[in-house]
Order: C-alpha cells, then structure tokens, then sequence
C-alpha cells in the first residue's frame, strides 16, 4: 500500500472511533473535529473526507465549521502548536520579548511552522490568565508564569520532542488566587443541598403569579417545588453575569413558558466561554466550586423543566475538562444527575461538556447556540430569543456559570436572603477578576455597590491612571471616576477589572483591544467585519506616526456607524475602548496627531523599496522624502 | 453664466497613471469650454504649456493613480498648491487597470517584465536615475493626499465634468443624478 | 388591531409575519438591500437595508413588521450610514467596474449610485483573490463577492445541492466551492441552477457571455435601482 493510502486509512481510523462516539450525528461537528485535531495535529483532507462519508454532511459544510475556529487547523500546525495570549496584561507583564525568545530559541518566525512541522508560534486572544501571566498555550493547554527560563526550557522541550504528557507539572500550574472570599466563593454548600431545598419548596401563596407547571410534563401532581424555586429566583432579584444584566427570573419563566410542539424538549445552557479579555472569574468557579455551578443548572433544569443541559467550556480552558467530567460522574453516582434525580420520579437531567475552539463570539448566547449545533458562531438573527427557539430551535436558557452558581445559593438560602446582599437594584456579590498593575491579582467577591476604589485598595494598585472594567467590550475608568461604584446602576461588569498605572499608555492600551475585536468579528455583518479592519488599520496609522486629526475625525465616525449598524454585540461595542480613551485620556491621542494634515497610512519611501532594491538605486531621486518619517514597523 | 467676471478661477490639471481618457473627455464638453473660460483660467495642464502649478490655484484636476515616485510629487505639488482638488475618473479613485497589479509582487513583475519575458531589455531592469521608481503598489489619490471632490467614471462623461465643475463654481455641493453616476 | 406602521410618514400595511421590507416592497417603497431577495430566507448580513424603528436602528430584512410601529427609512442619517457599507464593501474587495462583466447590472453599484456614492472613501485592501476557471460555462471572481451568501441559500434551499458555502472567520471570510479540489469543475454545478443566477454582483459568470448588452441598455442604465420595484427586489 502506498504511504498515502496508509495514511489515509489511519487518518480514517481515527475518523470513525471520534465520530462514532459522537453518534455520526453533525450537531456534534465541532467537538468531533476538535478530538479529530487532537488526534492527528490538524484536519488533513483525508479527515474531511471521511467526516463527508460518515456523517453525511456536504464538504462546504465541514470546511466552513473548520474555518471559522481559531483552534481548528486545515493546514498543518506542528506537533507543537504554541498560542502566545495576547492581551495587554500579558504584554505589560512582558510576553513579546518571550514571544521573540522563543522564536530566536527555536529558529521560526511567529505565525510560520518550523520546516520540519515540529512547531509553530503564534499569538491568541486572551487566554483568562492575566493574573499568572504571560501565559501560554500549547495544543490547548495552558501554561502560565512565563519567564525566560520557562521559555528556554519550553524550547529544550520542543526540540527533544519531548511528549507534552513528560513536560513538568509545574508548567501547567494554574492558581485560583482567591484573594477576597464571600457567599460564593466562601461557600461550604454540599452538593445536592440546594436541590434538596428546591425540592421541598412550596409556593408561597402564589407570590409572583408563576405557573404550577412541573419537572416536566409528567411530573407526579401535587410537586410544587419548579413554581416555587422560580418565584425565589424572582424574590432574589438574581440578575444575569454575563454582562447584560438581564433578569434571571424572566429569561427562566419565559422559557418555561415557551410552547413546545411535539418531541421538543427545554434545554439549560451554561455559557462558560469567558472570552471577555481580563476576565476569569469563572475559570476559578470551575475548579473550585463546580459543584456549585452544576447544582445551579440542575436546579434551573428543576425550574424550568429541562432533561438536556449543555456546558460550552471555552477550548482555552480545555484542562479543566477532565476534572469536570469528573464532578459529573460522581454527581450522576449521588443521584444528582441522571433519572428520577434525588427520588424524584421524573426528574431526568444530564449535563454534557462541549469546548470551544478559539471564538469570542461563541460568548454570545445565539452564536453559541449555533456552536453548540455544530456551526459556524454566527449570532442569529433576533426576535426569535432563545428562550423559545434556541438549540435546536427548541426553548433554552443561557446563563453565565457565576450567574448558576448564584442560582444554587438562592436555592438553598432562599430568595429574600439573596436580596438582602448588595444593593437595592444590584442584588447579591459580584466575582472581579482582578489584574494588571497591582500587589495581588486575582479574583475578589464583593456585595455589589463596592466602590473602584475599594477594590484599588485591596488588591494593592497604586498610581492608578486607568481601570478598564468588563474588558474591552466594558467602559474605561479614569481617576476622577474612582469612586464610582460596581453595579447595575452605576457601572455594570462581567468581571473584568483590569489597572493601568501612571507608566502606561492609554492609546496602547486600546490598541490592543481594537486589535482583539478585529481578530474576533465573526464577519457576518459588513460594518463589523470591514469597519473593525478599517479602524484597526487607523489606530495603527496612528501608532506608526501618519497621524492627522482627519483620521481622528474617521475613528469618531467609525464608532458611530459600528456602534448604529452592526449586528450583534461584539460590533456595537467594539468602539468602546476607543471612545472611552479619546474621552478620557485624549492626551495620549493629541501626542499621535503628529500632523496637521492628512498623511497616508502607509510610508512612502518604503513603498519605494523593491524598486531600490531590484535597481540597486539609492539616489536622492530613489527616495520620497519631506512628508514621511520612516518610522518602525508597527509591531 | 454671464454673471460679471470677478477674477477668474485658475484651474490646474494633470495625468498620473492614466491614459489620458478623462483629459479626453474634459474635451467633450465641447463649446460649454467656452462658456467656462468665461470664468476659469487654466494653469498647469496638458491643455497649456505651463510646467508647475502656481501657489493660490483654485482648483487642481487629477485624472490617474500613483503608480511611481513621479506621480506623487507631482500629486503632492498640486495639493500644496491648490485650493481644491479633485479625483477624476477610476484611475484616481481606485487605482484602475494600474492597480490590478496589487496583487503582485513588485519585484515578481519587474523580473517577469525585463528578465523572463522575451524582447526590449536585454534582461537588465533600467535603473537610470532619470526614470521614477515604481511604487510597491499603485494607490488612489485620497490614500496619499485629501482629495476635495471626485468625478467617478471611466471615463466620466463631459456632461459629468460639467455638472461637477458648475456645481462648484456656483458654489454647490456637486452631485451626479442617474445617467452621470458612472463608474464605467 | 390596525395591520399598519408607518414608513417615513406613510402608512404601510402588513400581514402576519411579514418583514418591513416586505411590507415596504409590496407598498411600492424601495429599501435598499444587497443580501435580500424574495425568494429566500432572509440573511440579515449586509445591512444596507438598516431603518430606524421607533428610533433604534435593525436591518428590515429581517425585522417583522407590527402594529404601529414608527418606522424610516429615506433619511440624509441612514442614507450617510449606508453608503459608508458600500464604501466598505467597495475597499474590502477588488471591485474595478470598467473591466467588470456585470457593469450596469450590478446590485452593488446601483444602490451605490443611488446613495450617491462619489468615491469609495476609505484605503482599499487590495485583497488577493484568484479567480476560478475552471468550471466550462462559469467563472468564479472572487475579487467581487460581498459575502451575501444568496448563492449559498439558493444552491442550498432550491437547488438542493451545497455547492457553495462561507468559510473562515471576520475579515477573512470567503466563498468556498464543495470539493476538495476548491474547483468549481469539481462539484455537481451546472448553469441551470438557481445558484446559477442570484449573485448581485459579478462573481458568478456565465462564460463566453460578456458584454453581450451594449452600454445603455443595461439593467441600471436607464431605470435606477429603486425606481422599479421589480428591479429593486429581483436579482439578476
Ligand atoms: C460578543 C459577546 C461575547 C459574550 N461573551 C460572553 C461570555 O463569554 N460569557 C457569558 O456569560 N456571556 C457572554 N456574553 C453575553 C451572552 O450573550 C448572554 O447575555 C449571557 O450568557 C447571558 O447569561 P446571563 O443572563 O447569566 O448573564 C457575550 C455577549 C456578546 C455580545
Ligand atoms: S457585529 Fe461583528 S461579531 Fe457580530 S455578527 Fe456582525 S460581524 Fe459578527
Ligand atoms: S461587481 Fe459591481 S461594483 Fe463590483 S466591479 Fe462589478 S460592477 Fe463594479
Ligand atoms: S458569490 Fe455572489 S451571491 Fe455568492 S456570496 Fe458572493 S456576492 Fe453573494
Ligand atoms: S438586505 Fe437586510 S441585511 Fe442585507
């Protein structure tokens, strides 16, 4: 047999036993394409071709699921495929000289495989590591607290072609860094507590008007517990994680009160992409509190009436799988999951675990639900929510993995208890993923209502310029503003809180995070997919010394049509970190207008240099001087 | 138009890499020259003999893209100079035919050109300093300097020409209905 | 109930479950749209077809019309928004329309016209696009695909065949063909499919066929987009 057919054949082999766990069925696409990846370093043909066979499914298809994930490779990538994260912490905690450590260590340029397809370098968005940073991947798994030692022991590794499985244990540490501890992260609930609780609940006299609908339809009469468990929900208050804010008691009743036709089924989704850069606040309650995230969901399925429940795990995070799919098989041997949960007839519910492949906008719940089908992440069209048509156009909820985990301790302390924590629009605790420059980075729970300041305080930050608050997609806090206070009603927040002191620059700082919307638009709409290329292109322009207050003008216009027409959220706030420095830190803009005119974005004397270069000319007249300082390359 | 003549506007033009067309068709609008002449003096054009553009030129007229070195002095010359300046014709505004060559390599097209294809150069690419350097790539005016106004087409009709050009000099915005709009 | 809104003062009727740009053609109000095409689900990518409803922005699309709903259209703010996406459009590809074969039919240039679109405004990408040949009666140019994925759903929906789909992510995003080969000549295709004759612009090209209609008697020649509702809603 000829080496190709050979390898064609293995490449099937491993096809057929991925695919056949999956049940040969494309809403399983991704994950099967990613133990595919696993498998065999990338996605040969051979693979695609056989995945055409197996699961029936047009090529077109599998190649544009394929090329949609940054994680999924249809060209080959190396034995060792490296991931730099490259958020602005990791770069002011010093990753690009590592990245060109490494680089010179292991004679390859960043972005290129080695010619030998021993290894490739590169960067990704943020990783969820910032407070043990830089941080890195290698085929998916992290490794954090990068030094040049680490680096050059990391390179002595790739050389020897050292199995990931033999690298030290140490390299792939990854610390929780608890440093401020509340009800939830402080909590010493055991599993199956708050579903006991939920369990024995009666309305109470009808507080809420919610329907008396059970489990399911089918439930034994006379369990009142999901009505009663819902008005909790509501009596709490419990407001969504994720960033949007919405009311977790609505977004669970519209769902249970969604019609459904014959053999649909509701389904509970927990949203654990973390994508938001600086943010990893539910990386800690996935190693630390799982169970508590777990019973959320059980306890939401309870309510609602769902048997299905999905956890999107961001790929980044893909060693946590493992110890997840541990938690659930204990919780399935406790009767936590499973059939006729904790003796109650009927009460049916499994948890499964899918993993992202390298796209912050699975974050959003419609493209995470196409995620979850198997597709390409794009955001769907709204109305319909998925409430009534999410997967499988089915009623589903999608909630972030702190907001569940929040659920499980309303289910156990009830309602009233919950919101009596916080403040009176903003009720409970609130997880900041604390990094950046400060003393101890880390992840801090606080009542909401706590001011920026307080939080400055503790982790240890001085001279502090600037907090980014929620990422980039969140607002810019300036000094004048510190004692603005976290919550719906002032400043909301998915968990990001990142500190930029004195010795930064503001413009840098949302640079890189024009950068990261321009790698992450999934490219659906025309004014997101062009226009954060467009504004990247003029942030750049601005950094490399062309800049005029005429570009200044078009940024403003670009974050207005972005904000005005784009589809999905990612687009409407990608200008966010732009508009904010501009408004805030608009020296840091003044000192780029090195120009009263307009310049070109590109330096015209080096758009001269092939020619040089193939005529041997350097003449005076070999050069466009005056107008354009040749700057360095923008990095 | 015989308002009583203040002082003419001086209006400069000149081909970059074009071919000349959107000069050509400036032409078309026939006797309505006469009427313009009325109110504008040409300063450097193919049209006169004059070599540079007078500081204080009201209006510059570029048909072409920037191909090399040459076109962008030349460019850079007509934006200090003039007060405004206006793109015509595709060249100008996208590139045009020139520009289909951006997705080339320079040097890839220097080497077919003079070393692989047969004839003229006995293989030497020419490198007297008398002949501008090409660019890595061709570019449309307003990526290198701020362009005022533009007259798509390719070229644009002389009634376009006129339109825009009596739009300006009656001091409107200038527009093109449907039939003038053309990018062909 | 009244079964109305209102589009830029006038009132409008609508039936369950239509979209305002529905309800807008059957009234006789133009909307521009590249993406949009009666005889498909809508894809809502675009966004040339952006109004403002009750004073938020949405693609009318996609967007199903109800009662009352205070809806425009025809304003210098969304007419201003939506020639900056054509302009985007124009930079993002490689759209040169004196050598395009579909010049004067084109969708794109005709709302571009119509938007009063004088020059494409931002720096061109300039992307390379190799075109595909290899097909013996179509041509594919990629230089010009605005990624409205008509082709996709045609091909898909009517002609029941998968032949084309969008792959990779963000400003990378590109049509793909269904073989491994990445050729056209190399899927089940042929001229009779719908996918055959959606594309708005000038990707996909009936070979040995071009400029076959003299310049003045092109689609767009004499009646602009928008002046017909036949032309505005129909593709090629
Ligand atoms: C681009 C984008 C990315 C998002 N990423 C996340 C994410 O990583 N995690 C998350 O919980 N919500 C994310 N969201 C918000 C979700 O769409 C959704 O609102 C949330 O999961 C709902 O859960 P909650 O109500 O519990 O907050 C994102 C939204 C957008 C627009
Ligand atoms: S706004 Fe951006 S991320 Fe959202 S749908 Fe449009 S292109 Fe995709
Ligand atoms: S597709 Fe339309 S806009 Fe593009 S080049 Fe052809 S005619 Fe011009
Ligand atoms: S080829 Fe034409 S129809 Fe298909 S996506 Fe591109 S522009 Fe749309
Ligand atoms: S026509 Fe509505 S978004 Fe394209």
């Amino acid at each position: 047999m000829a080496l190709s057919e050979m390898h064609a054949e293995a490449v099937a082999g491993i096809v057929d036993r991925v695919a056949t766990r999956y049940k040969r069925d494309p809403v399983n696409m991704l994950q099967i394409l990613r133990e595919v990846q696993e498998a065999c370093d990338w996605l040969p043909p051979e693979a695609i071709d056989r995945l055409q066979t197996v699961l029936g499914v047009p090529r077109t298809k599998i190649e544009g699921v394929a090329g949609f994930y940054s994680f999924l490779y249809t060209e080959p990538r190396g034995k060792y495929r490296i991931l730099f994260s490259d958020n602005i912490i990791d770069r002011m905690a010093g990753s690009q000289p590592l990245i060109e450590r490494l680089c010179e260590n292991l004679w390859i340029e960043p972005g290129k495989t080695s010619e030998d397809g021993l290894v490739s370098v590169d960067v990704t968005s943020c990783t969820g590591m910032c407070d043990q940073g830089p941080a890195l991947l290698v085929n998916n798994r992290a490794i954090t607290r990068l030094t040049a030692t680490r680096i050059d022991e990391i390179a002595e590794l790739v050389r020897n072609k050292t199995p990931l499985s033999e690298w030290p244990a140490d390299f792939f540490k990854v610390e929780d860094h608890v440093r401020m501890a509340d009800i939830m992260l402080g909590s010493t609930m055991q599993p199956g507590d708050g579903l006991r609780a939920a369990r024995e609940r009666t309305p109470s006299d009808g507080y809420m008007a919610s329907n008396m609908r059970s489990w399911r339809e089918g439930l034994p009469s006379g369990i009142s517990g999901p009505s009663a468990m819902l008005d909790e929900i509501k009596r709490a208050n419990l407001r969504g994680r994720g960033g949007a804010g919405f009311a977790t008691g609505l977004k669970w009743e519209a769902c249970r009160n969604a019609q459904m036709k014959p053999g649909q089924q509701r389904f509970v989704v927990c949203n654990a992409d973390e994508g938001e850069p600086g943010t990893f606040k539910d990386r800690v309650l996935l190693t630390a509190h799982a169970d508590l995230v777990f019973e959320g969901m059980t306890v939401a399925a309870y309510t609602i009436g769902a048997r299905r429940g999905f956890l999107y795990l961001r790929g980044e995070y893909h060693y946590l799988l493992e110890p997840l799919n541990a938690i659930l098989e204990r919780r399935r041997k406790e009767n936590m999951l499973g059939n006729d949960i904790l003796g109650i007839p009927g009460a049916d519910f499994e948890i499964e675990i899918h993993l992202g492949a390298g796209a912050y906008v699975c974050g959003e719940e419609s493209a995470l639900i196409e995620s979850l089908e198997g597709k390409r992440g794009t955001p769907r069209n709204r109305p319909p929510f998925p409430v009534t048509n999410g997967y499988l156009d089915q009623p589903t909820i999608v909630n972030n993995v702190e907001t569940f985990a929040a659920a499980a301790l309303i289910a156990l302390n009830g309602g009233d208890w919950y919101a009596a924590i916080g403040t009176k629009h903003s009720a409970g605790t609130k997880i900041l993923s604390v990094s950046g420059d400060c003393e101890r980075p880390g992840v801090y729970e606080y009542p909401f209502g706590v001011s920026i300041r307080q939080v400055l305080e503790d982790c240890g930050a001085k001279d502090t310029q600037a907090v980014q608050v929620s990422g980039p997609s969140g607002i810019c806090v300036g000094v004048d503003e510190f004692d603005r206070t976290i919550g719906f009603e002032d400043i909301p927040t998915a968990g990001a809180f990142m500190m930029f002191d004195q010795t930064r620059d503001m413009f840098e700082v949302a640079r890189n995070f024009v950068h990261f919307f321009q790698h992450e638009s999934c490219g659906f709409c025309t004014p997101c997919r062009v226009g954060t290329s467009l504004l990247k292109n003029l942030m750049d322009k601005l950094h490399n010394g062309h800049g005029s207050p005429y570009d200044f003008a078009e940024i403003e216009k670009l974050n207005q049509l972005l904000q005005a027409m784009s589809h999905c959220g990612l687009g409407h706030t990608a200008c966010n970190p732009v508009l904010d420095t501009i408004a805030k830190f608009r020296p840091a803009y003044d000192q780029r207008m090195e120009h009263d005119e307009f310049k070109p974005a590109f330096d015209l004397d080096r758009a001269l240099s092939e020619a040089r270069q193939m005529t041997r000319r350097d003449d005076p007249g070999a050069h466009i001087t005056g107008h354009n300082v040749a700057l360095g390359e923008e990095a | 138009m015989n308002a009583p003549v203040k002082k003419k506007l001086k209006v400069a033009t000149t081909s970059l890499a074009g071919c000349f067309g959107c000069h050509m068709s400036f032409l078309d609008i026939d006797e309505r020259l006469f009427t313009l002449l009325e109110h504008i003096e040409f300063d450097r054009s193919p049209l006169t003999d004059i070599k540079e553009v007078h500081p204080e030129c009201d209006i510059g007229i570029i048909e072409g893209g920037l191909c090399n070195a040459e076109n962008v002095h030349v460019l850079r010359d007509f934006r200090k100079n003039c007060k405004i300046l206006i793109a015509i014709g595709a060249c100008a505004i996208n590139g045009g035919l020139p520009a289909q060559r951006n997705h080339l390599p320079l040097s890839a097209i220097l080497e077919e050109v003079y070393h692989t294809s047969p004839g003229l150069s006995n293989g030497l690419i020419p490198n007297d300093p008398e002949l501008p350097l090409p660019l890595n790539q061709v570019h449309p005016l307003h990526e290198v300097v701020k362009i005022d106004y533009f007259i798509p087409g390719c070229p644009p009709s002389g009634d376009a020409i006129w339109k825009v050009l009596t739009d300006l000099l009656a001091g409107r915005e200038p527009e093109l209905g449907h039939g003038l709009m053309h990018y062909d | 109930m009244s079964h109305t809104f209102t589009l830029d003062g006038k009132t409008i009727p609508f039936e369950d479950g239509q979209t305002i740009i529905q309800a807008a053609s059957k009234a006789g109000v133009f909307i521009p749209h590249l993406c949009y095409h009666p005889e498909f689900k809508p894809h809502g990518s675009c966004k040339l077809c952006t109004v403002k409803v009750n004073g938020r922005q949405t693609a009318s699309c996609t967007m199903r019309a109800s009662a009352g709903m205070v809806v425009e259209n025809n304003t210098e703010e969304l007419n201003a928004e939506r020639r900056a996406l054509t302009q985007m459009l124009f930079v993002e590809g490689n759209h040169f329309c004196p050598s395009c074969e579909t010049s004067g039919n084109c969708q794109l240039q005709a709302t571009a016209y119509h938007l009063g679109m004088m020059s494409p405004h931002y720096d061109h990408f300039f992307p390379s696009r190799p075109v595909d040949a290899s097909h013996p009666e179509v041509l594919l140019d990629f230089n010009r695909c605005i990624l409205c994925s008509l082709c996709v759903r045609a091909s898909r929906d009517v002609d029941g065949k998968n032949v084309f789909a969008l792959s990779g992510r963000g400003i990378k995003t590109h049509l793909i063909v269904n073989a491994r080969s990445g050729n056209l000549a190399d899927t089940n295709f042929t001229l009779k499919d719908k996918a055959a004759q959606v594309c708005p612009v000038g990707v996909i090209l009936v070979k040995r066929n071009g400029f076959a209609v003299p310049i003045g008697e092109r689609r767009y020649d004499n009646v602009p987009i928008g002046d017909s509702l036949e032309t505005a809603t129909e593709g090629r």
